[in-house]
């Protein structure tokens, strides 16, 4: 037992606890698909419920494909799904498809013309596997009360 | 009874494709052809989910409940009246029939009104207003474009039939689809990955990979320099146009700016004293110019990645000034990529009837036009208007939370055909037919082009166009008014007689 | 209907030659009638009051997608200019480009009645008519751009007139437009690649024609399909030093098209922008004498003038070359160009017309001399070109510079010292008479047009009356102009369609007005087989059978029937 917790232990200074990277919100094909099936629909939830990191930040993370991690900015914090990022190398960013999970972290400064904030802005990454991603009823719930 | 209709209007994107083939049997759409898979999924899926709302809503006692069309209707105008100063906001997913009278409503009830655009190009047409436009419809892109300049956007995912219908894979009358070259480069990259796995098994030993620090840009390929068409990507991200393309540029978040200041610098002959911009070393920009400078008809498009990121209408305004400076060397044209299929019309409508786009106010009796005082995140976010109607959007999933923190906080009406986030969140909430499959109207394409929407099936019973419901508001807040101002007139006529009295 | 008997005006209707003649008219039915009851009538007292037809502006860019990027582009010409919303009216903005409504009300409120918008680009003709179904209480009509269209292009380059005919008539169907017209022939196209044509001889790239085969070839399909209108001509070179030359030669070409029948085979429009003299814009001067020295001989062509008057305005054309060289002269902070696929370009450069600045102040020169050197009014139409000379509320302003010679010197003094110099507005003694005038704001438009019904006030005439506060019995507007300028801006009723709309200087009652549209009909129709359709995929990015205006586009429509002789 001892053992396990040492090794346990020691595995967890190798990775990072907390990332700070430049998060990008966006379309994906596969959010647009979802978003014309119904925000409702497990589509939904599976595809704009994400988060992408590169191969190189999960392995900083010690994360695995699927896991949860919590997304936190000075606005707000939410949990989401990490991916690995598909098509090319993206170091120190993180892309979460637009929706509601991504605007739950988003400033709503608008520079005086606006336009919120949705990308381009420091946000905190931690792996968190004991928390859940919450549903769309459950985050209209908590955030909004109805 | 089946029926095959043709030329149908894609209701999803600012492409507005309109070669769509689909299959009604018994009112319902259970084939299409030529549609992207976005398009398919709603228009054979998603318009005849389990998420339709049938009936009016009204919220009591903190539950939704149905309630009857004239009910509703009746409650929507006296929360409009009764408010000070609501704000109508969306518009973008309607036909410019319902944009028209919405219009109306808003200089009716002296109120705040904007679009969908202030959250996604309306940067970009506060540019165009400080400095102009060269542009061009899409069809001169198709005809004349040898080289296509794709700028933080992603069509492949938000307008994925762009590339197809408009741009680098279709055939104008002067420039030739591209397409053969990128199934040629598809080929090569995959006999090429076979040569690198022959290679990897004949290595035993484990070599790990240099871990990179940031991206690192790779020089511009040969084929840049080919005649023919070309596209180079701009991004921060490698997307799936960015795979296609045949120079991807990945940038440092936050610096397109710098990137198009020195770029434009470029195209005007003068150099640069530094190695690197944004990430990307001053040679291959050079490269990238000598491209653009030699092109005989030259097209960019951009995307949210400038209008929402640092600098938001000052990147749209440098990257519109570098366009016109290369229309000194040669022929380019620039253009937004609108996002939802009539957020252009919105623009289109309400500036005819007002003079102004987007961010307009009618408290004055007057239009009066302001981005960043009547934008609907602002006054949101100040917490100044006391109600609002949304309709044909979903600011509940678009908007920052903090903004509908602050709606929540005022009645709330949304008229919208589905259970969206903002549905979920209303106290009164109407449904509406799907513009563009249920209900015919008009739409702009980004290039504002005006496309006649096809309606192709039967709404379920009950269920109104939009501009049913804001017509009828409208004529129940002119009720409403008359009542009141009566009430009032009434009142000051008993005052007066008092005041004769005493 | 109501009947309305207007008694004991100043009558004048040039149409038919009644010149100042105290009469009554009357109106029944939105038609003018020889008499009405007078117990039931409603009666409108004109003593002292001039009484003309509506008026009829033949070329006013009041609608479409040119100008609401206009309107988009300039908050900063809105702010200054804010129309309220009243019981009866809606709100809206000025004030080079004024949103729909008030175009309406301010043209009606002129006792303007008809006004044609001339410039649509073909594939966004639905977005024109949407907008000219929000202008309110006067009829209109839209002309179709169609001299760089590679469909006519094809055509005419291969001879065959006939099947261009035919195109012609299926596009002016499909767009519900009045006439043909053609913006810098042959340049468009080039702009498409950034080049442009420099005289009437230069090679249009890509299509083995020249623009002069272009404006006779579609003078000739015009005369073909019997239209009303002649065609509809900004010529080459436009806003260009030496210009002059080019529009002569243009004139001069048409000839050939001329039967000597009297009936004119082309309009020149804004014609100040195409009489410019001088090799270079230092030596810029006025190409107005010889301009009108060649119409005063010449009975095959009409013009308009596109007068300046000298406003913060916004420049906008079809000819999107021209405003890329006026936008390479420096000082213009915005620049807009949208080119339109197969048919057309455009531009928009705000501007501001400066009494103080040589050009400005002689190019306005130049449209007064035109005016009042052609000595036939019927061949001038009076146009600011709105808004690229200047708003068309100022109309009442170039009338006072045309009928006092007191008013243009007053302005002339003004004006730059070296454009003064340069001016032959000193030379020029001629005034224009209230008849003159209406025939350059009514009468002789409506003529061009060939609309039958508008621009006078003889028996079956649409019933579309303007009545001013002008007493030609007791007043000299030539020496006391301001009055009548002041009469001319607002006037004391306006009647379209046998309503009053205007009475004594406000809107009382709003109604929608018509658009006209041609149904040309050739004796065989253009044959739509799989070989055009595919064509058209090829051509434009949107199908065939979405590409025509439906009626639906079209709130009032009055469809005009034409037999073509082809």
């Amino acid at each position: 037992m001892t053992e396990l917790i040492v090794c346990y232990s020691g595995w967890k200074a190798m990775v990072e606890q907390k990332l700070r990277v430049t998060l990008i919100t966006g379309r994906t094909i596969d959010q647009g698909v979802a978003k014309e099936l119904g925000k409702g629909s497990q589509e939904y939830f599976d595809n704009v419920a994400v988060c992408f990191l590169d191969s190189s930040d999960i392995k900083k993370l010690g994360l695995k494909n699927g896991m949860n991690v919590q997304v936190t900015s000075p606005y707000g914090s939410v949990v989401v799904k990490a991916k690995k990022y598909p098509y090319g190398a993206m170091p120190g960013m993180i892309f979460m498809p637009c929706g509601l999970w991504a605007n739950a972290i988003c400033s709503d400064a608008t520079d005086s013309i606006g336009m919120p904030t949705f990308r381009g802005f420091d946000v905190d990454v931690e792996p968190a596997p004991d928390k859940p991603v919450l549903t769309l009823d459950e985050l209209l719930k908590q955030e909004f009360g109805k | 009874m089946v029926e095959i209709i043709k030329s149908v209007v894609c209701p999803i994107c600012g492409c507005l494709c309109d070669d769509l083939e689909v299959t009604v049997e018994n009112n319902e759409i259970v084939k299409m052809k030529n549609g992207c898979a976005v398009c398919e999924a709603k228009m054979v899926h998603g318009y005849k989910s389990e998420e339709r709302i049938l009936e009016p809503h009204i919220r009591k006692d903190g539950k939704l409940v149905p309630v009857s069309m004239d009910e509703a209707i009746y409650k929507a105008a006296q929360i409009l009246t009764d408010a000070k100063y609501p704000l109508l906001f969306g518009w973008t997913s309607s036909a410019s029939e319902t944009q028209h009278v919405g219009v109306e409503l808003a200089e009716e009830l002296g109120c705040a009104l904007d679009n969908c655009c202030s959250v996604c190009h309306g940067p970009s047409v506060m540019a165009i207003q400080e400095i102009g436009i060269p542009t061009a419809t899409l069809g001169q892109i198709r005809h004349r474009a040898d080289l296509l300049v794709y700028w933080a956007c992603d069509p492949w995912s938000a307008h994925p039939r762009h590339v197809e219908r408009y741009t680098a894979f279709t055939d104008g009358r002067f420039e030739k689809s591209e397409f053969k070259e990128y199934v040629q480069k598809l080929k090569g990259k995959a006999s090429q990955k076979k040569v690198e796995a022959a290679i990897r098994r004949t290595q035993v030993r484990y070599q790990p990979s240099p871990r990179p620090q940031a991206a690192v840009v790779e020089a511009p390929p040969q084929s840049l320099a080919r005649d023919g068409r070309k596209m180079v990507v701009f991004d921060v991200r490698k997307t799936m146009t960015a795979e296609v393309a045949d120079y991807f540029v990945q940038v440092e978040p936050n610096s397109d700016y710098e990137i198009f200041g020195a770029m434009r610098c470029l195209v005007n002959d003068q150099e640069l004293d530094v190695d690197k911009v944004g990430g990307v070393p001053v040679d291959y920009l050079k490269e990238v110019v000598d491209v653009m400078v030699n092109a005989n008809f030259g097209a960019i498009f951009f995307g949210l990645g400038l209008t929402q990121s640092v600098g938001r209408f000052r990147n749209i305004e440098i990257a519109i000034a570098m366009t016109r400076d290369l229309n000194r060397k040669t022929k380019f044209v620039i253009s937004p990529m609108r996002g939802h299929f009539n957020v252009t019309g919105a623009n289109t409508v309400f500036a005819w009837q007002t003079g102004y786009p987007f961010a307009l106010d009618f408290s004055q009796g007057y239009p009066q036009y302001n981005p960043g005082e009547f934008t609907a995140n602002d006054l949101l976010r100040r917490g100044d208007n006391d109600a609002t109607l949304v309709i044909s959007a979903d600011p509940g999933a678009h908007f920052p939370k903090k903004s509908i923190q602050n709606m929540m906080k005022h009645p709330l009406i949304t008229i919208n055909p589905d259970w969206n986030a903002i549905s979920r969140l209303g106290d009164v909430v109407f449904p509406a037919q799907w513009c563009g499959i249920e209900q015919a109207g008009t739409a702009y394409r980004m290039d504002s082009i005006a496309i006649s929407l096809k309606k192709v099936v039967e709404a379920p019973k009950g269920v109104p166009p939009d501009e049913e419901i804001i017509r009828r508001i409208l004529e129940e807040v002119r009720v409403i008014k008359t009542q009141k101002n009566k009430k009032e007139e009434e009142k000051g006529q008993g005052q007066q007689n008092l005041e004769k009295k005493m | 209907m109501t009947e309305i008997l207007i008694k004991n005006g100043f009558v004048i209707d040039p149409l038919n030659k009644i010149d100042c003649q105290k009469m009554d008219i009357a109106i029944k039915d939105g038609r003018i009638v020889e008499k009405v009851n007078e117990r039931d009538a409603k009666i409108i007292d004109a003593s002292g009051l001039t009484v003309m037809a509506g008026g009829v502006d033949l070329h006013s860019h009041i609608a479409g997608s040119e100008v609401n990027l206009g309107r988009m582009l300039r908050p900063d010409d809105h702010v200054k200019d804010a129309v309220r919303k009243t019981t009866l009216t809606r709100s809206g903005t000025g004030y080079s480009i004024p949103s729909t409504y008030v175009t309406g009300y301010r043209y009606s409120k002129m006792g303007y009645t008809t006004v044609m918008n001339p410039s649509m680009a073909a594939m966004k003709a639905k977005h024109a008519h949407e907008e000219l179904n929000d202008i309110p209480l006067i009829d209109k009509a839209a002309f179709t751009l169609l001299g760089d269209w590679w469909f006519a292009l094809e055509t005419i380059a291969k001879g065959d007139l006939e099947e261009c005919a035919r195109h012609i008539a299926w596009m002016i169907r499909a767009t519900r437009s009045y006439a043909i017209k053609i913006v810098n022939p042959g340049g468009l196209e080039s702009w498409g690649f950034g080049r442009n044509v420099h005289s009437l001889d230069d090679e249009v790239p890509n299509f083995a024609l020249t623009p002069r085969d272009i404006v006779t070839g579609l003078a000739k399909v015009n005369t073909m399909l019997n239209m009303p209108h002649t065609i509809h001509l900004h010529t080459n070179n436009l806003g260009v030093p030496g210009n002059y030359k080019t529009t002569i030669e243009t004139m001069q070409a048409l000839e050939s098209v001329y039967k000597g029948d009297n009936k004119p085979v082309g309009h020149i429009t804004h014609i100040q922008f195409g009489s410019f003299a001088g090799d270079n814009w230092a030596h810029f001067k006025s190409g107005a004498a010889e301009i009108a020295n060649y119409l005063n001989s010449h009975n095959h062509m009409t013009i308009d003038i596109g007068q300046v008057t000298f406003a913060d305005t916004t420049t906008m054309t079809a000819d999107g070359p021209f405003e890329f060289s006026l936008y390479e002269l420096g000082g213009h902070n915005k620049w807009v160009n949208s080119d339109v696929e197969t048919e057309s370009s455009g531009g928009i450069i705000p501007f501001h017309f400066k009494k103080k600045n040589a050009v400005n102040a002689i190019q306005w020169s130049i449209g007064l001399e035109l005016s009042l050197l052609i000595k036939d009014p019927w061949k001038v139409a009076m146009t600011t070109d709105h808004p690229n000379g200047g708003p068309f509320y100022h109309y009442p302003r170039v009338f006072a510079w045309l009928y006092s010679r007191k008013a243009r010197e007053a302005t002339l003094k003004k004006c730059n010292k070296k454009a003064q110099r340069k001016s032959l507005l000193p030379t020029i003694d001629r005034e224009y008479t209230l008849y003159e005038i209406a025939i350059i704001t009514r009468a002789g438009n409506a003529k061009t047009l060939g609309l039958k019904n508008k621009g006078h006030l003889g028996i079956g005439a649409e019933a579309d009356v303007a009545i001013y506060n002008i007493n030609p019995e007791t007043t000299d507007i030539a020496q006391d102009y301001k009055p009548a300028r002041k009469a001319f801006s607002n006037a004391t009723y306006t009647i379209k369609d046998g309503e009053i709309v205007v009475k004594d200087k406000e809107l009382v009652a709003i109604r929608p007005g018509r658009t006209m549209w041609l149904d040309v009909q050739t004796k065989e129709p253009l044959r739509i087989d799989e070989e055009l359709k595919r064509k058209f995929k090829q051509y434009w990015t949107i199908e065939f059978d979405n590409y025509p205006v439906t009626d639906h586009y079209i709130k009032v429509p009055e469809k005009i029937t034409i037999q073509a002789s082809v």
